[in-house]
């Protein structure tokens, strides 16, 4: 990958029937630049929570709303990620997260919800939030681990 | 995502097909919970072989129909599960917690 270049910019309504074609888009983008199918899948969860993240709780739910997607191949050298990576801006212009509701929650307690943020921490090699000119903004980094060639083929 | 019902013997069958995410989801709560809260079916099968994606709120949904077969004991049993969801699953680690076959066939059984 080239260093930080802008791969795809999106204006997206905060409508849940919006999710499955973000999906689409950053699976196929993954395969093309080469992430394995795990870290392909890995993307695709995180940044579809994060999306419902923001719908249920940035804009509680509200259909009409915008969500901005910023993804970009960029060369990293920061708090021990070095190399190639995909790195995913999501905003929103709903009121400021509160960040004590961004430790998510023990997986020992067996209920429904909050596996949200526990499910993009898991997946992706970055998890920044930050509040800037009214908005929230969430970055996503995932590293670039070349698939594996098998041998004999 | 489609679901598909059929009935065999005192279990029902959801064949679920597609994505089960933010925007489906709720179909498939309503489905589940009607079947164990209404109907009181002492064994509801969710047939997995065909979603090509689950989420957080289909993980949801999923504990609620386990949570409500405790309540009025009845059985939830998974199969089916393809390396997509079973990594979902995993990834919650609440995949020990559900009662998964592999086959319909040892889904059914007694």
């Amino acid at each position: 990958m080239s260093r930080d270049k802008m791969l795809l910019r999106m204006e997206l309504r905060s409508d849940p029937e919006m999710l499955c074609a973000v999906r689409g888009a950053l699976s196929h983008l993954a395969e093309r630049l080469g992430f394995p199918d795990e870290d392909g899948r890995a993307i695709v969860l995180a940044v579809d929570e994060a999306m419902t993240n923001i719908i249920r709780h940035s804009y509680g739910g509200q259909t009409e709303r915008v969500i901005q997607a910023e993804i970009r191949s960029v060369t990293l050298d920061e708090d021990g990620l070095q190399g190639d990576a995909l790195e995913i801006v999501l905003e929103d212009e709903g009121p400021a997260v509160d960040r004590e509701k961004l430790c998510g929650r023990a997986l020992e307690d067996v209920r429904p919800g909050g596996l949200g943020l526990h499910f993009i921490r898991k997946s992706m090699d970055k998890v920044e939030f930050r509040r800037r000119n009214d908005r929230n903004q969430l970055r996503l980094v995932k590293m670039l681990r070349k698939k594996e060639v098998q041998k004999g083929s | 995502m489609q679901i598909a019902e059929r009935h065999l013997d005192k279990i029902t069958i959801f064949d679920i097909s597609g994505d089960i995410d933010l925007a489906t989801s709720p179909q498939l709560r309503k489905a589940v919970l009607r079947e164990l809260k209404e109907l009181r079916m002492p064994r509801v099968v969710l047939n997995l072989k065909a979603v090509r994606y689950i989420d957080s709120s289909g993980v949801a949904s999923l504990v609620e129909g386990l949570k409500a077969s405790r309540d009025v004991g009845s059985r939830f049993v998974l199969f089916g599960l393809n390396t997509t969801v079973r990594e979902v699953l995993q990834l919650s680690k609440l995949v020990r917690i559900f009662e998964i076959y592999e086959s319909e066939e040892q889904a059914v059984a007694t």
